[in-house]
């Protein structure tokens, strides 16, 4: 069984209780910044939408990307350089970020979409790690140092990104166009025959689909939408280190899609949130923080490889034909 | 002196050594990884871990228990088979038959959980780890000299590679390994006892990662870091070899070793991502691998 | 009859993950006797033997070697009870070499045919011991898969379809290997298509249909009741 196939939900068309619970989500999102570290929310937005990212491939197409921190880091970096050094508005680095992850997603997808399954991961996995050391010996990413001091300067040269609240509200329109893009994918066309392709390639394949070019579709999507959350974070945390380009980077991103629910919409935003929470929490302690992660990982491959949601989702499945 | 292409000699062949035993590491890890895949259909991240294991048991040994390189060779692999066995038994066991992403995602998990704990309580810095008494100096070979260590070494996994192929082609239990990887039912339908064949082939391949850590541990220092990364080197030699084949694995592990020696020669700065471009190079051109059937 | 058959089926139900594919079968082998099953495509017969021997896992009812419960014992262990199992693809594996397919299944008993013996009854695969397994003929593979069984002392063998798209010759001589098992006084579960075939070798018949067992009648009758076979398995 395919990884995600058996969370696969029926794509909640907009319902009114999806609406109910969509319209609380954004209030309690908008009233956040006066309750919450600012940065800390936008620590979680941004992880949040480079989960969402992630998930859109493994979650609809069935594709394990191990090397997700390249487009996210990666990004990282064409951002703040376009910002610190070129002097760019601090959007359009964001976008530039974006495209450059799609640009790498290109090449790296075309590469890796050859193989399947496990080399696909594999694949994935030393691709990004070969960026990882251009980074480290590029001229223009300062090795070790990375960028740092990266302004945040002014949203359309009019609003100073430097309030906090003002940062915290581009970072959520971002991260809400983020969803949005991943939703309408989804439940476009494109996003139907994604998924038929991860129920049956070869059936995809017979129906004369020509599976390779929707993979590296969504594979390109899906490193342009982890590169806007990877270029929303230089801009917000003001620099782009290797931390973000390293293979522990990609091994987060799936932890907090597993952990949340493969597959599912929401599910990424949850275990993102639990994982910066969690990190944040033990940053003052005495505990290793990677050894917790590789715990959760045991656990949730063990255990409950729905995810949170996912678990959550299939109790409510089932409640109904219980009592029905 | 003499130079070849410009290069003075010397340094060329030091770079083939230093190539021949970095392949050395990524053939007897990638066989490893390959074995193990055949038959449990798992990725075993923790194998960087467990090379990594093996070396800090060596370490440990000497520091703690004054229990040398000798030794060492053969308790650390046992200590980390153990723990192999006891990882096949209460958790990979349970993932049989799922996608072989779990396989790799616990694995991956468990490869945290070792590398966190590990520099927790021994920090990230390495520590040597001195070569045994009889392996030290150098030997003059008329073109260069050899560490006598850096030779043993090369010697050492040419032989272990000689004899996990001898093991999986000339015995019965490779036979039983071999027919299980084809079909693993109708082995046990036979009544060989197929569960303890994993357990034991899972065992078995992290001991040999454990034996290509202690073999490291006075070349590379003993870190806690010396394993994953070198595992995704690894990943890219399996994935250029492909994992249809035992001797495949082990060629592809020694002739990428050599060929990154060779770049740190003729052009340094691409010498940490060479094996990489090459992966890309074999991916473009024959996507299953030089030794692999598409499966 | 007043000896407690060697093999005992009773009331298995067996399933394909949600799918309920056998209904309570019965079945009883003496021993040293040979019995067949019929039944058309997909009513049930390799299902049985795959059952039996605890392939197919998920299986209700009892199932009785010499007396000892089957049902139970994890898939190895059935075979060490003296089962030997020779599956319809025949299952030769292509990284062995003959011999080496030859000599995989561990023994059971002592009882088993030496090495010589073997290869004094099919010569072919004495010389061909060190081709790749698959590179045999369909017949040879045949006789591998039915040989190693006989290497290993198995009391009672399942043969599923030993005659399935192989020559007329090749056909005959399997028969007189069954024929020559039989008098070395081998208990034979085989599923077979080909009445003719099953006509030389079997003392009893059953016939299924849809994963139950319909009848059962001894060989010689399988004449007399052609036209009832006829009709039942659309042949």
């Amino acid at each position: 069984m395919a990884v995600g196939t058996q969370y696969l939900a029926e794509q909640p068309r907009l319902r009114t209780p999806s609406l109910v619970f969509g319209a609380i989500a954004l209030a309690a999102l908008v009233a956040a910044p006066f309750f919450f570290y600012p940065v800390f929310l936008m620590s979680i937005l941004c992880f949040a939408l480079f989960a969402c990212a992630f998930n859109l491939l493994i979650g609809y197409v069935g594709l394990l990307s191990f090397g997700h921190a390249a487009f996210f880091g990666g990004a990282a970096y064409f951002t703040a350089h376009a910002v610190k050094v070129w002097g760019w508005e601090p959007l359009a680095g964001i976008l530039l970020g974006a495209v450059g992850a799609a640009a790498m997603g290109l090449v790296i997808g075309f590469l890796a979409i050859r193989r399947q399954g496990i080399y696909f991961a594999m694949i994935t996995l030393a691709l990004s790690q070969m960026f990882a050391f251009i980074c480290l010996q590029a001229p223009f990413t300062h090795g070790e140092d990375g960028i740092q001091g990266v302004p945040r300067g002014h949203l359309l040269g009019l609003v100073d990104l430097n309030e906090p609240r003002a940062m915290y509200y581009l970072t959520l329109a971002i991260f809400l166009f983020g969803l949005f893009a991943i939703w309408r994918i989804v439940n476009s066309p494109f996003g139907n025959i994604l998924k038929a392709i991860r129920e049956n390639e070869r059936r995809a394949v017979s129906l004369g689909y020509r599976v390779d070019r929707y993979k590296l579709g969504a594979f390109v999507m899906s490193a342009a939408l982890a590169g806007l959350a990877g270029g929303t974070k230089a801009i917000v945390f003001q620099f782009a280190t290797l931390t973000d380009v390293q293979w522990q980077m990609s091994g987060e991103v799936i932890l907090m899609t597993l952990l949340g629910g493969i597959g599912t919409m929401i599910g990424p935003i949850v275990g993102a949130g639990l994982v910066i929470a969690l990190q944040n929490y033990l940053a003052s302690s005495q505990f290793p923080v990677t050894v917790l992660i590789g715990i959760i990982f045991v656990i949730c491959v063990l255990l409950f490889r729905r995810g949170i949601v996912g678990e959550i989702l299939e109790l409510m499945k089932r409640r109904p034909k219980g009592t029905a | 002196m003499s130079t070849i292409f410009g290069i003075p000699a010397p340094a060329l062949y030091g770079q083939i050594l230093i190539g021949l035993i970095n392949g050395s590491f990524y053939a007897m890890l990638s066989l490893g990884l390959a074995v193990i895949f055949g038959l449990l259909r798992v990725i075993n991240f923790t194998h960087g871990a467990q090379y990594m294991l093996g070396a800090f048991a060596a370490y440990l040994l000497l520091t703690y228990a004054g229990i040398g390189y000798w030794p060492a060779l053969v308790l650390a692999p046992l200590l980390v088979g153990v723990v192999a066995v006891l990882i096949e038994r209460f958790m990979l066991r349970r993932l049989y038959g799922l996608d072989p992403l779990y396989g790799l995602l616990l694995t991956f998990g468990l490869a945290l959980i070792f590398e966190g704990a590990f520099r927790h309580w021994f920090g990230a810095a390495g520590k040597p780890y001195a070569p045994p008494a009889q392996l030290t100096g150098a030997l003059n070979l008329g073109f260069m000299f050899m560490p006598i260590y850096r030779g043993w070494v090369v010697v050492a996994s040419l032989f272990v590679c000689l004899g996990t192929w001898l093991l999986i082609e000339k015995t019965r239990l490779g036979a039983y390994l071999r027919a299980a990887t084809e079909n693993a039912t109708l082995v046990q339908a036979f009544g060989v006892n197929v569960p303890l064949l994993l357990t034991l082939t899972y065992g078995l391949g992290a001991a040999l990662a454990a034996l290509a850590g202690v073999l490291a541990a006075p070349i590379y220092q003993v870190s806690p870091l010396m394993g994953t990364n070198l595992i995704i080197i690894v990943f890219a030699v399996v994935v250029v070899g492909g994992m249809g084949s035992i001797l495949g694995a082990i060629v592809t592990g020694y002739v990428l070793g050599v060929l990154e020696g060779l770049t740190k020669v003729f052009y340094p700065e691409a010498s940490s991502i060479v094996i990489f471009v090459i992966m890309a190079i074999v991916l473009l051109v024959r996507p299953a691998g030089l030794f692999g059937r598409e499966e | 009859m007043s000896n407690p058959p060697f093999l005992e089926v009773r009331g298995l139900n067996a399933w394909y993950g949600e799918s309920h594919v056998l209904h309570g079968v019965d079945l009883d082998i003496r021993e040293g006797e040979t019995v067949t099953l019929l039944g058309r495509n997909g009513a049930g017969k390799t299902t049985t033997l795959r059952a039996i021997m605890g392939i197919l896992r998920r299986r209700e009812g009892v199932i009785r070697l010499r007396g000892k419960d089957l049902l139970g014992l994890p898939l190895h262990r059935v075979a060490q009870t003296g089962i030997g199992y020779v599956p319809e693809e025949r299952g030769i594996f292509a990284s062995l070499n003959v011999a080496e397919n030859l000599m995989l299944p561990p023994n059971v008993s002592d009882s088993g045919m030496s090495v010589d013996e073997i290869y004094t009854l099919f010569p072919n695969l004495h010389e061909r011991r060190t081709s790749q397994g698959t590179k045999l003929s369909g017949g040879e593979q045949q006789m591998l898969a039915i040989a190693r069984i006989l290497r290993t002392g198995a009391k009672i063998i399942l043969l599923d379809e030993p005659t399935e798209g192989l020559a007329p010759v090749i056909v005959q001589r399997i028969g007189d290997v069954l024929v020559a098992l039989k008098k070395r006084g081998m208990t034979i579960l085989l599923v077979e298509q080909n009445f003719r075939f099953a006509r030389k070798v079997a003392d009893r018949f059953y016939l299924m249909e849809d994963g139950r067992m319909v009848n059962t009648f001894p060989g010689h009758e399988l004449d007399a009741r052609m036209d009832e076979l006829h009709e039942v398995l659309g042949v």
